[in-house]
Order: C-alpha cells, then sequence, then structure tokens
C-alpha cells in the first residue's frame, strides 16, 4: 500500500518536473496586449528563429517574480514590466542586467527607452477622453479638466497619485518643466493635493485599463483619463469619444529577463528582435499604441501616426512620466493619497 | 485457570484488532494531514514569519554593521565604518539587492530611501582613501548620528516594525518608545489608516451579518414549513446562486446596480427619482451585492435545524395560552440557536475576508483588510506589512470565534 502511494507521488512529481521545457516564456499582462504581441513579436519570431515561445500572462504585480526568485522556481523568462517596477525590481536584484550592445542603432529610439535592466517595446499616453455628446464645447486642457462649472459632470481618474498629482499642477498653472521640482517640495504636494480638492466630490476612479471609456460612454463620467490606445479604438467604432493629447503624459513599457532565466540568450534574441522596425510597425498597427524605435517613422501609414503618441505634434506638447521620482519619493506620496481619497 | 487463559487471549485479540483497526483509520487520514501540512500550514506559516523576519539590514551590510561595535553612538562614525559601508553597498549593487537596503530603511522614515539611491549614484567604483567625505558629499544625512543609530536599531533578525505598524504605531529611532504613526494632511497630522480599515472591516461584517440574520432567518422558517415537494424545489432556488461564480454574480449586480442600469431605468420609469441615484462606487452597492452573495450560508444551516424542530412543541405552548409570539420567540428561537450561530459565524468570518465585491462595487472609502493586503503584495512590494495585516486578520477570527462560542455555550445551558 505505502510503496504503490509511494510509486504514485514519484510518477506526479516525474510527471511535474517535464514540464520544464526549452521554449522561451514571456509573459504579458494579457488581455489586448497578449493578444497583439502573440501576432506581432510571437508568431514571427518563432517562425524567424525556428523555436517555440510560451505566452504566459501576469496582472503587472512584482509579487510573483519575487516569489519565483525566492524559490528559485523560475519558470519565466521575458516579463513585460512598466518603468518603476522595472527599477525597483532591478534594484532589487529581480531582473538579469541588459547588455545594451544588443540594440545597434540605439539613437533611433525615443527618450527614456533604455535602463539598466530593460528596453521599452511600446509607448503608451495618459491621455483625457471626454463625451462628444455630453458637453457644451471642446474641452482643451487639464484647466477644463477641473472646470465642473462649465462642463459640469463626474471625471475619471486612475486611483493612483502617479499623473493625478502632475495633472493637478498643471491645472494650477504650474510650467510643466517645473512639475516634478514642485512635487519634492512639501509645498508643491500640499498645492496639488489642494487642487484635487477641487474636484473630489465628482471623482470616479478607476483601476483598470479597460474600465475608462465603459464609464465614459454609459454616462457615468463625461471627462475620463485613459490610456490612449483604448481610446483611438473606441473613436475609430464611431462612439462618441473625443481625445485631448495636449498635455499628455507618455511612457515605456519594458521586457525585462528574470534573474535566473534559463534561457538568457535566447531571450536577449527576442527582446532584440521585438524592437527591430518590422514588429514594432506591426504591433503599432494591430494596437494603436505607440512604437519606441523611430525608424518605422517613414514605413508607417501617416493617417495612423497622427493617432499615435509617436506623433511630432502630439510628442512637441508630452511629457515624459518621471519613474525615478515616483520609485524613490512615491511611498509617502502614495500613502497620503490612498488617506486622502478614503476619507 | 482455563478460563483465565481464555480470557487473556481474547483480550489481546480485542487489542490486536483495535490496533489494527487504529492504524487503518491513521494512514486513512493520512492523505489529508500530509496535504493540509504541504499546502496549507507550511506556506501559512512561511508567509506571517514574513511580519517579523528583518533580514535586509544584517545580510546586506555585515562589514559596517561589525564596524559599527565599537562606534560610541554619539558622533559621526569614522573613516574605517565608511570604507566598510563603501564595500558592502558595492557588493549589494552587483548581487543586485541594494534596492532592499533602501526600501528597509524608507520605512523608518521616507528620506533613507532617497538617501541610499543617491549614495550608490555618486558612490566611487573603486576603493579611494577619503571615502567618507565622498559618501557624505552624496548624503549629507551620513553625518547625523542618528542616521547610524536607525542602521544599528533595523540590523537584528527580527523586528516589531511591521506588527506595530498594522496597529499604526513605530518606535520612535530617537527615544525608543511607540509613537503613533502620522501623516502629514494638508497642515495637519492625520493619524495613519489601518485601525481604521479594521473598524471598517468589523462595522462592514457587522451590518451585512444583521441584514443576513433579518433575511435569512424568516426565509429559513418560511421553507421549513413548505411541504417537502415545495420546499426542495425553493431550496435549489437558494442554492442556484451557489452554483454560479462570486464574480459574475458581482459583475451581475455591477450591471444592475449603475446609473444606467435596469434599478435607476426601473425608479426613473415609475417617476420614483428623476436623476440617477450613484449607487456604485458605493457602500451601499457593497452591502447589497454581499448580502446576496451571503444568504445561503445562513439559510442552509439555520434550515436544517428548523427542519428537525417539531411543531408540537408551539402548538404544545400555545395551547397552554402563551401568545403566538411569545411562544415562538421562547420555544421556537432557542432551539434554533445551533443553526443561527453556525450561520452567523460563517457570514461573519466570510465578510471579513472579502475581496472581489468590495473592490468591484465600492470606492476607495469602502474597502476591506483584503484590499489592503492585496495592495501591499503586489503593488508595494512591502511584504513584511502584508504578513502583519494578514495575521491580524487571523488573529480576529479566531479570537472571535472564541468569544462566540463562549457566549452562545452558556446561552445554551441557561
Amino acid at each position: 500500500m505505502k510503496r504503490k502511494i509511494g510509486l504514485l507521488l514519484g510518477c506526479y512529481l516525474l510527471m511535474a518536473c517535464q514540464k520544464q521545457n526549452d521554449a522561451l516564456t514571456v509573459v504579458s499582462l494579457g488581455g489586448i496586449h497578449a493578444k497583439t504581441q502573440k501576432e506581432t513579436f510571437y508568431k514571427p519570431f518563432m517562425k524567424q528563429t525556428q523555436t517555440s515561445i510560451v505566452a504566459d500572462s501576469y496582472n503587472g504585480g512584482m509579487a510573483k517574480i519575487r516569489s519565483m526568485i525566492e524559490t528559485q522556481q523560475i519558470d519565466w523568462d521575458v516579463v513585460q514590466v512598466e518603468t518603476a517596477n522595472l527599477i525597483r525590481g532591478c534594484s532589487e536584484g529581480l531582473f538579469e542586467p541588459l547588455d545594451t550592445n544588443l540594440i545597434s542603432n540605439k539613437n533611433d529610439f525615443i527618450k527614456g527607452n533604455f535602463s539598466e535592466c530593460g528596453i521599452g517595446f511600446f509607448s503608451w499616453s495618459i491621455i483625457f477622453a471626454y463625451n462628444k455628446d455630453k458637453l457644451p464645447r471642446e474641452p482643451k486642457t487639464w484647466k477644463d479638466f477641473w472646470n465642473i462649472k462649465d462642463f459640469p459632470g463626474n471625471r475619471g481618474l486612475q486611483k493612483i497619485p502617479m499623473i493625478a498629482l502632475e495633472a493637478a499642477l498643471l491645472a494650477d498653472d504650474v510650467k510643466p518643466e517645473d512639475v516634478y521640482t514642485l512635487l519634492k517640495t512639501p509645498e508643491g504636494v500640499d498645492r496639488a493635493f489642494k487642487k484635487l480638492d477641487e474636484i473630489k466630490p465628482y471623482i470616479r476612479w478607476w483601476e483598470k485599463g479597460s474600465q475608462p471609456l465603459p464609464m465614459l460612454l454609459t454616462g457615468d463620467v463625461v471627462m475620463t483619463t485613459t490610456f490612449n490606445g483604448r481610446g483611438v479604438i473606441a473613436q475609430q467604432e464611431g462612439k462618441p469619444v473625443g481625445l485631448v493629447w495636449n498635455d499628455s503624459f507618455y511612457d515605456v513599457d519594458n521586457f525585462a529577463i528574470i534573474k535566473g532565466s534559463r534561457h538568457k540568450k535566447l531571450a536577449e534574441d527576442f527582446i532584440a528582435f521585438a524592437v527591430s522596425s518590422a514588429p514594432q510597425k506591426a504591433f503599432s498597427e494591430y494596437s494603436h499604441y505607440g512604437f519606441v524605435n523611430e525608424q518605422v517613422i517613414p514605413l508607417i501609414n501617416p493617417i495612423l501616426l497622427k493617432e499615435l503618441p509617436n506623433n511630432p505634434d502630439v510628442m512637441r506638447h508630452a511629457h515624459k512620466i518621471n519613474a525615478n521620482f515616483w520609485v524613490e519619493q512615491g511611498e509617502p506620496l502614495e500613502r497620503r493619497f490612498n488617506i486622502w481619497a478614503s476619507q | 485457570m482455563e478460563q483465565i487463559i481464555k480470557q487473556q487471549i481474547l483480550k489481546k485479540g480485542l487489542k490486536k484488532s483495535g490496533r489494527k483497526k487504529r492504524w487503518l483509520s491513521r494512514v486513512l487520514v493520512m492523505p489529508v494531514v500530509i496535504f493540509l501540512i504541504v499546502f496549507f500550514v507550511v506556506p501559512l506559516a512561511d508567509i506571517l514569519c514574513k511580519s517579523i523576519i528583518n533580514p535586509e539590514i544584517h545580510r546586506n551590510l555585515p562589514q559596517t554593521l561589525q564596524a559599527l561595535a565599537t562606534w560610541d553612538g554619539k558622533t559621526t562614525p569614522d573613516n574605517t565604518v565608511f570604507m566598510a559601508l563603501a564595500n558592502d553597498l558595492r557588493e549589494a549593487r552587483k548581487k543586485g539587492v541594494a534596492g532592499a537596503i533602501g526600501r528597509r530603511l524608507g520605512y523608518e522614515d521616507d528620506k533613507y530611501r532617497i538617501m541610499i539611491s543617491t549614495t550608490l549614484r555618486k558612490l566611487p567604483r573603486k576603493p579611494v582613501d577619503d571615502i567618507k567625505s565622498k559618501i557624505v558629499a552624496a548624503s549629507p544625512l551620513w553625518q547625523d548620528p542618528t542616521t547610524w543609530q536607525v542602521i544599528k536599531q533595523v540590523s537584528g533578525s527580527l523586528t516589531t516594525h511591521y506588527l506595530l505598524q498594522s496597529f499604526d504605531y513605530k518606535t520612535d529611532y530617537n527615544t525608543g518608545k511607540l509613537v503613533p504613526i502620522t501623516i502629514k494632511m494638508h497642515n495637519e497630522q492625520v493619524a495613519n489608516y489601518h485601525i481604521k480599515i479594521l473598524l471598517r472591516t468589523l462595522w462592514m461584517s457587522f451590518i451585512i451579518t444583521s441584514f443576513c440574520v433579518l433575511i435569512g432567518y424568516p426565509l429559513a422558517y418560511w421553507l421549513s414549513c413548505q411541504p417537502t415537494k415545495r420546499a426542495n424545489l425553493l431550496l435549489i432556488l437558494v442554492l442556484l446562486p451557489f452554483w454560479t461564480s462570486l464574480l459574475v454574480r458581482t459583475t451581475g449586480w455591477y450591471i444592475l446596480l449603475q446609473s444606467n442600469g435596469l434599478i435607476n431605468y426601473l425608479l426613473q420609469l415609475f417617476g420614483i427619482i428623476s436623476q440617477p441615484i450613484s449607487f456604485i462606487p458605493g457602500r451601499f452597492g457593497v452591502y447589497i451585492a454581499m448580502i446576496h452573495i451571503l444568504l445561503p450560508f445562513i439559510v442552509l444551516p439555520l434550515y436544517a435545524v428548523m427542519k428537525g424542530i417539531s411543531t408540537t412543541h408551539l402548538r404544545a405552548a400555545i395551547s397552554l395560552g402563551a401568545h403566538p409570539l411569545y411562544a415562538f420567540s421562547t420555544v421556537y428561537v432557542p432551539q434554533t440557536y445551533a443553526g443561527l450561530r453556525a450561520g452567523v459565524l460563517l457570514v461573519f468570518i466570510m465578510a471579513i475576508g472579502y475581496y472581489v465585491t468590495p473592490a468591484l462595487l465600492g470606492g476607495p472609502a469602502d474597502q476591506m483588510i483584503s484590499y489592503f493586503i492585496n495592495y501591499y503584495t503586489n503593488e508595494i512590494n512591502n511584504w513584511g506589512l502584508a504578513a502583519a495585516l494578514s495575521l491580524q486578520l487571523i488573529v480576529l477570527v479566531v479570537i472571535l470565534s472564541w468569544i462566540y462560542s463562549k457566549i452562545s455555550y452558556r446561552k445554551r445551558k441557561v
């Protein structure tokens, strides 16, 4: 009896171990990203290199990666991470330092695309969208976003201090280049929160990228911040959505290699492939998010280019999110923001 | 003589068969025990231990701590300590764990996180002689003896930091006394929010449990009075939501309650309201959905108990002259205490740990403790605090069930 159980357990363990294979595991944030990446990165890469990729997804939190490294059960190779988490994870040893020699044409990439442990592979903007049917005229600036009197109705904001504080200062007549210097001072933080107080009763918070546009279209809010791709796609579907690109905030999402990955070489090849111009072009066409490799500009359809964060007219009035600021000084702001929001 | 021997043989045989049976029963429960230990007790203990272990400093700054051993504690340490610090930081950077040092010191005061990261940026790559002035130039905080005291204080392998923080207290690094953690909000100091969250969690669970009793008790009574055939059919209706995923039910309420949802539409159609009411995000929506989801957990144990109570008791009491209501409350209700106790306990404990429903239907002011455990685990990566909050939740549940069992036991005796 006992021996049988032992045998059974042994077989089971053997089966569990056999799951480890030679495929590269690439982990995205799921949903629309997973689909886009499968079509534009994985399939062509597999065809080109005759290797296989296993796609997985996670919620973007570092918890799973940390426990993988703590238990030395590293099942993932390449992960999609946002910049603040990339910097944080890099300084805590969760990712392999990245060899920047992988990329020969570094000057062709947009600002802030490389960091110690990762490379940006697409860019996104936080813009604000409004419901054309519900507003008397077009809002144009963050000041209009704060103007409840002329644009009555609720506002949608992401439930994190990032962008909320920056936008509040812009609405309070702060020059864009002064935003982060001001946020490093207690007075600047107070000023941002005071400005947020003005619209607090009208704020409806969203947490996932899929939430703001339905909120806008059902009339729960008349204006909301949103990721640019969702906004553009809603417009193309003929929904009454207007987009305000002025003073938008942009950043990249990065690919990083998990510390101790079993396929490091293959992972590096994959990342280098993903940021080369052909997959970059395909990614933007498919998802309406921005590319990072500016060699794509002459290749891409000019009509599409107009709707991407890479549009030169947009870029002139766009601001890079200061991820370093949020990594270093974000925690006390986050604490205060949470208390403020829950009162 | 012969009889005694026979008896002894019989006893032996009995013992033997008893041993065999006991052995067999032990073997049979073994898989469950092993399963529980491997997949429940060990991981749980591992996570909860994270609320007191404190490896960041003593693991990553060993040379510094050694050099600090002879430090007087009042003045800025001398160059050898800074030399050791530079070595440790270089080593930590090479191993990729420097962020952990900054994170841990940052929990004591946010300025130390920035101090570590600027020092790392400006640290000379190779050892130099006068490292002290270089490091102090990178961040003047290193000149302050308090900084070094803090490092010494957080260098133990165990800490009470996270447990204290889960109750909004911390040890002041100057005086060593317990002080409340406050946060500056618009020129006033506001207490930290963990106790508030705990009380909110208890209050919301209390409201939900009360309404579940108010709705569930009559429902269960009515069900138990129905003829068997109809009762079974009705019971299926109670059970039906059970077979639907929690997420689906919550989303269902989301659709019904939103400002252009069915409920607002009907209220407007009948002219009860002119403007849509915003039920969600808000406390009201959370209550409605959670009461609906948790109702079966009180109806089923109550129904099971009520089914077994004979109606003759009630009739006897009434025939002896008791008012029906009086008879019901003194004869019938006490007999249902067992089911009520089980149901209330089940609903309350489940409500305390709820995550999905408040997260989807509630605003920031309606989130319960689980939301913050998730927040610290996944978003902030502060596992120590997440573990401390989990411990708070577990201890709370254990204490509550203990108190409850005491109270209900006494009642039954009377």
